[in-house]
């Protein structure tokens, strides 16, 4: 029988009770998705089984994993943080502006790193050869992005709102409209791919992916701010979002940077 | 809440991780990106294997980074592995020259990944390693884990992480093979499944 979004909703109702649950009774609060979430049925022969090996990085200054690979000026060209000017036309859908800072787990900016995005055109398609999405490619826009934080960790992107976009997790499965965003901390250890919603989308209670965030502070955090004080008159809409990386880093004086 | 106040004098909570999806290949594989050794470098080293899920099935879209030393154990800190021409806003690459230690694969149709890389020097106490970063449709985190070599046996029994995992240890040694190359597959579950890293 067909998955539905009624199997899929019980599904991720009973997992969002059973967090519930174990926060009540004491357990941490979880700020990232379990790998094994059964409402993304991907996830189910993805995940290890096995608990993870935990290495304290406290202990041994000498981990690789404790400094990151490095990006500069001459990995970006000059358009890149602008996906509106990456063709010789101008793409279709409502011009926005997304900015934010990227930050570590002590509010401090994690300066000079390299922020990808890459998203959906406005109709809700990938400019991606499998994609199978039968809404119209744009020829004036493609979707990736790149920019790297300046002194106070900011970072700066132009693009279209990109559109919703249906998938085959079950019938009916559709995904709320978002970007995604792969970013580089000061050590290997805080990389974080994720994905940024903008505010008050319909389709949040019904997609598994933003679900599997089961702690509910958390899930917000995924989702930005309409800020008018970055629309830019007569061209955009502005979203402020900040990122804030997990893991363990080096301090301060050791990064130096 | 999206805006962060810094000045709070708790630890800022993280923004949660999401699975990097199916459709990245536009954005975020470049060409070169397995090729991280310098050209005609004497220390390179080819290594490779498949990406493998609880049935035992490749998986055709995981996105492999590497993460090494340099062959003397010194990090770099070198920027430009993925260059931009600034004429064109075309894509350029790594420069030939320098090392950078960082890149960047997907898995073919047939779920395999390779890249050619320097020869990782030892740091501290552990024997050499590349440190492995795995994403995935379907991997709501990514996993870390690390590729070891074969060949000094007494670095690999003082490794302190390989010392730990026990009768787990050899699927973090990648196997070397007629020809040098080091074969290295990552099962993400079930039978033989690799040993991932959580990092405190
Ligand atoms: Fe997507």
């Amino acid at each position: 029988m067909p998955l539905t979004q009624a199997d899929v909703d019980r599904e991720i109702a009973a997992a969002h009770a059973a967090y519930e649950k174990r926060v009540a009774d004491g357990a941490p609060v979880e700020h990232h998705p379990r790998r094994d979430y059964a409402p993304y049925r991907s996830s189910v022969l993805r995940h290890p089984k096995r608990p993870l090996v935990a290495i304290d990085t406290s202990r041994d200054p000498d981990l690789v994993e404790l400094h990151s690979p490095a990006f500069g000026e001459r990995d970006l060209a000059e358009a890149d943080n602008d996906l509106t000017r990456q063709h010789t036309g101008e793409p279709i859908g409502e011009r926005i502006t997304v900015s934010g800072r990227l930050l570590d787990r002590h509010g401090r900016p994690v300066r000079g790193q390299l922020i990808e995005i890459w998203q959906a055109n406005s109709a809700g398609r990938y400019a991606h050869r499998r994609e199978q999405h039968d809404a119209p490619l744009d020829p004036n826009f493609t979707g990736a992005g790149r920019a790297l934080t300046d002194a106070e960790g900011r970072y700066h992107f132009t693009t279209v709102q990109p559109g919703p976009y249906p998938w085959r997790n079950h019938v009916g499965a559709w995904r709320p409209a978002h970007i995604h965003f792969s970013v580089f901390g000061s050590a290997f250890t805080q990389r974080l791919v994720t994905q940024m919603y903008f505010p008050n989308d319909p389709l949040f209670p019904y997609d598994p992916i933003l679900q599997s965030v089961t702690d509910d502070a958390a899930r917000q955090r995924l989702v930005a701010t309409y800020d008018h004080s970055l629309s830019v008159p007569e061209f955009s809409l502005g979203y402020h979002w900040d990122i804030v990386l997990d893991g363990p880093a080096a301090t301060w004086t050791e990064e130096g940077r | 809440m999206t805006i962060t106040d810094p000045s709070a004098p708790d630890r800022v909570p993280p923004t949660p991780s999401h699975t990097v999806g199916p459709f990245y290949g536009y954005a975020l594989p470049f060409r070169g990106g397995e090729e991280i050794a310098p050209l005609g470098h004497p220390d390179t080293i080819t290594v490779h294997g498949y990406v493998l899920d609880g049935e035992g099935a490749p998986l055709p879209d995981a996105l492999i980074e590497l993460w090494g030393p340099r062959p003397d154990g010194t990090v770099p800190h070198v920027d430009g592995s993925r260059r931009r021409d600034p004429a064109t806003g075309g894509h350029l690459g790594r420069n030939g020259v320098e090392f950078t230690g960082w890149g960047r694969v997907q898995t073919d149709a047939d779920g395999h990944w390779y890249a050619r890389t320097l020869r990782p020097g030892a740091r501290g106490r552990n024997a050499p390693y590349l440190s492995v970063c795995v994403f995935a449709r379907g991997l709501l985190v990514h996993l870390f884990t690390r590729i070891y070599l074969p060949g000094d046996e007494a670095a690999l029994a003082a490794d302190p992480l390989l010392t730990r995992v026990g009768d787990r240890r050899d699927t973090l040694i990648a196997a070397e093979e007629a020809d040098g190359a080091y074969r290295f597959d990552i099962r993400l579950q079930g039978e033989g499944e690799t040993v991932f890293l959580e990092f405190e």
